[in-house]
């Protein structure tokens, strides 16, 4: 038998479950274990990319029925083009962050065990890998669990803080609620295929062939996307990835962020293209709308962070945001069947899917190292890390880049594609949205700009200027595994957006798999060079021309600046005059977020005080002020203080039932029973 | 020995069982009461065995020994041993008054005949007027439990609630598999010994068996 991709992909997830199975056994030789245990990941994640890139080029599915599992419900395994993808993701960036972490865990060395550490980061990439390759609703859901819990005890591991605990207890609770949806929503997809008498409909065959009611789709899609919404953090379900993110460890917010929110996207997309199959127009205006929502108030969030791991945290939210527009418009192209429109929007999601997976993971890993350098989140305390750690500089500036949509890097290219299924939809029959779909657009462009704001202050407070904080600690950078890691990943970025013709090309297998049209007819007309969404007359983008051409403008400069002698001069700075100007003088993060936050104020809850030192002998001339600003998201107040507060009260009045005397626990099942017995008699 | 016979001998027997049980529920003694208890069994046992005797079912005779050494020998006098080593003879408390755990107990035995009449009307067994008395033996055991404030005097109902699943098996089914009454037998050993070592540590922490006290043990809000 010759071995096809999926018995590669079966491979990688056998590799990584047998790691972290012998894993505990090196614990009393830690560095040998980081050492082969991150190896052996790297190892097993390239084996997923090779398996779903073949997938996806070969653009057929391939199936496994597995005998183990539960009696008469065996396991189904199916890789097709759409899991391939979604494989090549998320094995890619484990790939660079596996090489990434060899380097990153050994700071925690001499700290602490990393046993737990690289067991359940094992775990949790065999459980990403298993959530695509999945073809029943069951081993879907014990995929899913793996990962929510793997995921968990990763972003508790270093558990002595208490902020540690609260969040990852959060990220749980926000995980499991829903996990119960994406349960209720299958099981409604499964009693509909099979009828509520029998289990058969657990298969995704039985959904793909069964035709639904739009009643039972339309809850089941609704629950559906609640439950991928709340992993995926899209607004007002995103509490969690701020406080979560952060507290992890670098390596594993990267793959959070990166590829962790994207199963949720995947669920999506496989259960609205792939099992439902047919839908009506406004559910994707609800995915729109939400991904609207999550791109502007995730951006905003993400502007007002001091915290440079939560400020990428925000971050991912407003990505999630654009790669759900994305989705949401192919929804609606379809159901007005429009396929070539929808096979561009479904592009433009999944192409961002992959985009995001590359500069956020490239992102948080050089937030990982100057973490490590530094050991300090604030960024009001960092500052001109650029001279200690130009590499970590410069490839986090390549992220940068990327992230806030400049040419020639792959951001561009996804939100440029993203604007051109947006100005394509006055075709669209329905005059609503044509009238809402460009207030759309317009909400689009005004996250892009945003986006570019906030990295600008994310790369510029850190590494720009001079050290902020108080007491300097010595910085070093980052070494070669992490440095290896991370220009892995930024070469991805640069590649993806270079030649966006060729990726466009082989991941055309996904929408021809979804909806039945692909774009590679349209989008390569005129060769690699030139991409053309729909026809070459409406719009173009060149990724090589451009690349070279600001390659060419970049070394000109630097010829002009660095070759003859005595163009730069180095001076102490200007102080106009005044004479005490210290490094605390500096733009920080919150001066540089101020502007915004006054435009923006009404959507934040903001506590900004000032007040002057008791010991000031008049007010014109205090010795001190004391300036304190909080910024906080409203949606906690409102959605799930209430909440909290109504479960609260709830289990009050059931704690009174607990007496803390036998005999009334007594009566209570003493009375059950007659109740019981008189009535069901 | 005719059936007609059996089933008399059978229901006066049910009837004792019932008195006994009616009996530990007035009973403030502890001595009394355990004596008592020993009697239930010794009647439990002897009606198993002429239950096995009229249906021809052999095991049941061994199920009648078990319950003869175990709930009319062993467990009273491992009780016995329990109250003398933690000098516990005085009168049991009770939570409600006596005359009211009496009314309790007759309505529960009237809902029991209510709640049985339907199996009494299609069962051809000839246990089948028993049934009633042995659901409300299981009442009155969980009744016990309830009224009581004593911890021995609540493991004593445990074990009459036990006697009267016993007795509901064999009436109803003429005896659960051999297997399973090992199984069950072998249990209650077993739980009664744990409740006496708890009983050990329970009186060494409170100073005192009365489960009240163990309301302290409450998370306060």
């Amino acid at each position: 038998m010759n071995p096809g991709p999926i018995e590669f992909a079966s491979l990688s997830v056998i590799a990584l479950l047998v790691a972290a199975l012998l894993t505990p056994l090196f614990s009393r030789r830690q560095r040998l274990l980081i050492a082969c245990c991150f190896g052996l990941t790297a190892a097993a994640s390239l084996l997923a990319v090779v398996a779903g890139a073949w997938t996806v080029s070969r653009g057929n599915a391939e199936k496994i029925v597995m005998l183990i599992g539960l009696p008469d419900l065996p396991f189904h395994l199916r890789l097709d083009p759409l899991a391939g993808f979604f494989l090549v993701v998320i094995g890619l960036l484990s790939l660079f962050v596996s090489v990434y972490s060899i380097g990153y865990v050994k700071g925690f060395l001499g700290k602490r065990s990393v046993t737990s550490l690289a067991v359940f980061y094992c775990l949790f990439l065999a459980g990403m890998y298993m959530v695509v390759l999945s073809d029943d609703a069951l081993i879907f859901l014990i995929s899913w669990e793996v990962m929510a819990a793997a995921s968990y005890f990763l972003v508790i591991f270093e558990d002595e803080r208490i902020e540690n605990r609260r969040a990852a207890f959060l990220y749980m609770v926000v995980a499991h609620v829903g996990a119960i949806a994406i349960l209720l929503s299958f099981g409604v997809l499964a009693g509909l295929a099979s009828g509520f008498g029998s289990f058969d409909g657990y298969t995704f065959d039985a959904m793909r062939s069964a035709s639904f009611p739009i009643g039972g789709a339309t809850a089941a899609f609704l629950l559906a996307f609640f439950g991928f919404a709340a992993k995926a953090g899209v607004i007002p379900l995103h509490v969690w990835l701020p406080e979560a993110h952060p507290v992890a460890p670098s390596n594993v917010s990267a793959l959070m962020s990166g590829v962790m929110l994207k199963t949720a996207i995947y669920g999506v997309i496989r259960i609205t293209f792939d099992l439902i199959r047919v839908f009506p127009w406004w559910w994707g205006a609800i995915v729109l709308v939400f991904g609207l929502l999550s791109a502007v108030m995730g951006v905003l969030y993400a502007l007002m962070q001091n915290d440079l791991k939560r400020l990428l945290a925000y971050s991912s939210v407003e990505n999630i945001g654009i790669i759900f527009i994305g989705v949401g418009l192919a929804m609606i192209f379809t159901s007005f069947k429009l396929p070539l429109l929808a096979a561009l929007a479904l592009t433009t999601g999944i192409y961002h899917v992959l985009n995001h997976a590359m500069f956020k993971g490239l992102l948080f890993m050089g937030a990982g190292a100057v973490l490590h350098a530094t050991h300090e989140r604030n960024m009001e305390e960092m500052g001109g890390l650029i001279h200690q750690m130009p590499w970590t500089a410069a490839l986090f500036l390549i992220g940068c880049v990327s992230i806030s949509a400049m040419p020639p890097f792959n951001g561009f290219v996804s939100e440029w594609l993203t604007f051109q299924a947006f100005l394509l939809s006055p075709s669209l029959p329905s005059p609503l949205l044509k009238l809402l779909i460009p207030m759309g657009a317009a909400l689009l462009a005004l996250t892009g700009a945003l986006a570019a704001a906030c990295f600008v202050k994310a790369f510029g407070v850190t590494f720009l200027g001079h050290w902020r904080g108080h007491h300097r600690p010595k910085v070093q950078e980052a070494d070669w595994p992490m440095r290896v890691g991370m220009i892995m990943a930024a070469t991805a970025c640069l590649l993806l957006g270079i030649l966006p013709t060729l990726a466009i090309g082989w991941m055309d297998a996904v929408p021809q798999q979804l909806i039945g049209t692909s774009l590679g007819t349209s989008a390569g007309a005129f060769g690699w060079m030139w991409l053309t969404p729909v026809a070459y007359e409406r719009a173009s983008y060149s990724g090589p021309i451009v690349f070279f051409g600001i390659l060419a403008i970049v070394i000109a400069a630097y010829l002009l600046l660095h070759v003859r002698p005595g163009t730069i001069r180095r001076v102490p700075i200007w102080d106009c005059g005044f004479e005490k100007i210290d490094r605390r003088m500096q733009y920080n993060a919150t001066s540089f977020a101020m502007p915004i936050r006054r435009i923006f104020g009404f959507l934040f809850n903001v506590k900004e005080r000032v007040r002057i030192s008791r010991r000031t002998a008049h007010r014109a001339f205090p010795a001190r002020l004391y300036y304190s600003l909080h910024v906080r998201d409203r949606v906690w107040g409102w959605l799930y203080k209430p909440v909290i507060r109504a479960s609260f009260w709830g289990a009050r009045k059931v704690g009174r039932l607990q007496q803390g005397r036998i005999q009334a626990y007594l009566i209570y099942s003493f009375v059950t029973i007659i109740v019981l017995l008189v009535f069901l008699r | 020995m005719n059936l007609a016979v059996a089933a008399q001998i059978i229901s006066f027997l049910a009837a004792l069982v019932l008195l006994c049980a009616f009996g530990m529920l007035v009973q403030r003694r502890m001595y009394g009461l355990i004596h008592l208890f020993a009697w239930q069994g010794l009647f439990l046992s002897i009606s198993t065995a002429v239950v096995g005797f009229v249906a021809g079912k052999h095991h049941l005779y061994i199920s009648s020994l078990l319950t003869l050494s175990l709930k009319v020998f062993l467990l009273p006098y491992i009780l016995h041993v329990l109250i003398q080593r933690l000098k516990i003879q005085k009168e049991v408390e009770t939570v409600v008054n006596v005359p009211m755990t009496m009314l309790i107990g007759i309505a529960l035995v009237i809902f029991s005949y209510h709640l049985t009449a339907p199996v009494r009307e299609i069962s051809t067994l000839v246990t089948r007027s028993v049934l009633a008395i042995a659901l409300a033996t299981v009442m009155i055991g969980l009744l016990m439990m309830i009224t009581r404030r004593h911890a021995v005097t609540q493991i004593i109902g445990f074990l009459a609630m036990e006697n009267g699943l016993f007795f509901a098996a064999t009436s109803a089914t003429y005896g659960m598999p051999l297997v399973v009454e090992l199984g069950v037998a072998l249990d209650v050993l077993i739980a009664a010994f744990i409740f006496g070592i708890f009983f050990f540590h329970i009186h060494t922490t409170f100073d005192s068996l009365d489960v009240e006290q163990m309301a302290r043990l409450k998370e306060g809000d």
